[in-house]
């Protein structure tokens, strides 16, 4: 992308209607944490929240805080080691048991009792057989990961059109340019779309297991993540910082899901031409 | 057209392999045992480098045939050749696929995460018995004589479907088969685009003469195409009537207005309609 390209990106009519919208809702926001102090009344629910403008002075002050961002830097590094881990497992896995009939008809039935159970009832249970926190809360993320995109690349895989099959042995393919030049590319989108879809699983679960873990062996609220960030807010009373760590946390998987957006659009070019 | 193409055009003489001998071949689908005659003794000879047009109703098991032609499937009994050289029979029920028979499909089989260029380079790459510069400088040569000089570079999802289909049997004919075996692949293109893709059909095969194994519902096309068409019966599949289109190559669009063409139809149509009247009879009795 050139950056002319890019900046009429930036200041595209899209981009400004999402920037009016977040305007109008902090508008709404400060008018209904303010509504006691400013009407004599107030309003259910969001007259107890914290005002933004009070969020953001709060926020300033942590900006310079290298214990704030330890918190991202510890949840980021969670997030992509389980998620990464699920990749590497769950991507061969998926393939080759849409490949391999016997190895399905022994896989799928344990995989399918072991999905509905959620990575967060694996939280006690990982602390046990782990021999770290950090270790423990690293495969509740990727549990909340593999799943997905096993599912999704089993799926893609089973779903290839027969005949490109057919049309490659045809033309003289082997078994291992089927593989490689039929089945991995044809389930491309489904790993792209499956790696998406765990990667807001994964987000969503490394922070509770940071809050019920208590933030793994890295100790405190500096080495504890996000989740820990808000929790230990919480316990030491500043509502603030508890939205602060919720709007973080939207940010770090807002663009853990548009690093893998724009990754997949890469690896699958063919597909924006539809 | 050019002069050359225009000389030896009429004749098959030149056309030294591609010549297939279906012979009593039954296949019956057994799924749940309940035993069902797809193709009941069927034998057909088709010449080196004809254009032999399989009419017949929906459902006849003119595909079946078809795939075991490919080796995508197994016959019951009876035998094919190829050229002489049994490709399935006694004792070899599948035929194994192999690049001196490709199939168009139906709904086509290009590679959406290859561009057209790289999917018309895909068989001899496979191969590999000639340099990727050799395969390429072939396949954009191809390309140019199919009209399709620019897109290249494409995905298949960025060019029209008549021109998907195009690049489709340029990249089947880049492995030099012997057989094209065409599973209906214009069914689903509308008949504007379906008369332009027949020229342009008829003006590949000129220039490549290969012996052409053509499955259709659309007896227009199959009289304007084909040197022979072969009508079937209901299911199960055997042929019924074998009409000779004794109008001369090269042929264009004008042909379709001529009065021979019209004799033609109606003879086709009369025996067409007969055996779809039976196989609609047919799928209203098993229902």
């Amino acid at each position: 992308m050139s950056i002319s390209k890019f900046t009429d990106k930036l200041f595209s009519r899209a981009t400004l209607r999402g920037i009016f919208a977040i305007g109008i809702f902090m508008v709404f926001w400060e008018v209904g944490a303010r509504s006691e102090e400013w009407f004599g009344y107030r309003f259910p629910f969001i007259g107890l929240v914290p005002p933004p403008t009070d969020v953001f002075v709060s926020w300033s002050g942590l900006i310079a805080d290298p214990s704030y961002w330890q918190s991202w830097y510890m949840s980021f590094l969670r997030v992509f080691g389980g998620f990464l881990a699920a990749m590497v497992v769950g991507i061969p896995l998926g393939l080759f048991m849409a490949i391999n009939k016997s190895f399905y008809g022994m896989a799928f039935p344990s995989f399918e009792v072991l999905r509905p159970i959620p990575p967060l009832a694996w939280v006690p249970a990982s602390i046990i057989f782990w021999p770290t926190q950090e270790l423990s809360i690293a495969f509740v993320t990727f549990l909340g990961a593999f799943y997905t995109i096993v599912i999704n690349v089993l799926g893609g895989a089973k779903s290839i059109n027969k005949q490109f099959l057919q049309a490659a042995q045809s033309m003289g393919a082997s078994q291992w340019d089927m593989f490689r030049r039929i089945v991995l590319p044809a389930t491309l989108p489904s790993i792209v779309v499956g790696s998406a879809v765990g990667m807001g699983i994964t987000w969503e679960v490394v922070v509770a297991a940071e809050m019920i873990s208590g933030g793994g062996s890295s100790g405190g609220g500096a080495g504890g993540g996000l989740g820990f960030f808000i929790w230990s807010s919480y316990v030491g009373g500043s509502y603030e910082q508890i939205i602060v760590g919720m709007i973080s946390i939207g940010i770090a998987g807002y663009i853990s899901s548009e690093l893998l957006r724009q990754l997949g659009g890469l690896l699958t070019p063919w597909l924006k031409t539809r | 057209m050019s002069a050359v193409i225009e000389e030896n055009v009429g004749s098959l003489a030149d056309v030294t392999s591609g010549a297939i001998n279906i012979k009593d071949v039954v296949k019956i689908y057994d799924p749940d045992g309940a035993a069902v005659m797809a193709v009941d003794h069927c034998s057909i000879d088709i010449p080196a480098g004809e254009i032999c047009m399989i009419v017949g109703p929906s459902g006849c098991g003119k595909t079946t045939l078809l795939n075991a032609i490919a080796g995508f499937h197994d016959i019951t009994s009876g035998s094919i050749h190829l050229d002489g050289e049994l490709l399935c029979g006694p004792g070899k029920p599948q035929a194994k696929p192999g690049s001196d028979r490709i199939v168009v499909f139906q709904n086509g089989a290009l590679f959406p995460w290859k561009t057209n260029l790289d999917n018309i380079a895909f068989g001899p790459m496979m191969v590999g018995n000639q340099s990727k510069a050799e395969i390429y400088d072939k396949a954009r040569s191809m390309m140019a004589d199919a009209g399709l000089s620019g897109t290249e570079n494409n995905f298949p999802g960025e060019v029209s479907s008549g021109l998907r289909r195009r690049v489709e049997i340029v990249r089947a004919l880049m492995n030099d088969p012997k057989v094209l075996l065409f599973d209906e692949p214009y069914r689903a293109l509308d008949s504007l685009t379906k008369s332009v893709m027949h020229e342009a059909l008829l003006e590949i095969y000129y220039r490549n003469k290969v012996t052409i194994f053509f499955i259709t519902h659309d007896l227009e096309e199959a009289i304007f195409l084909g040197h022979r068409l072969i009508i079937m019966s209901s299911r199960p599949c055997k042929p019924k009537k074998i009409m000779e289109v004794d109008i001369p190559h090269p042929r264009d669009y004008s042909v379709l207005t001529s009065p021979r063409f019209r004799e033609l139809m109606n003879e086709a149509k009369d025996v067409v309609h007969e055996e779809a009247q039976k196989a609609f009879d047919a799928g209203e009795k098993e229902g």
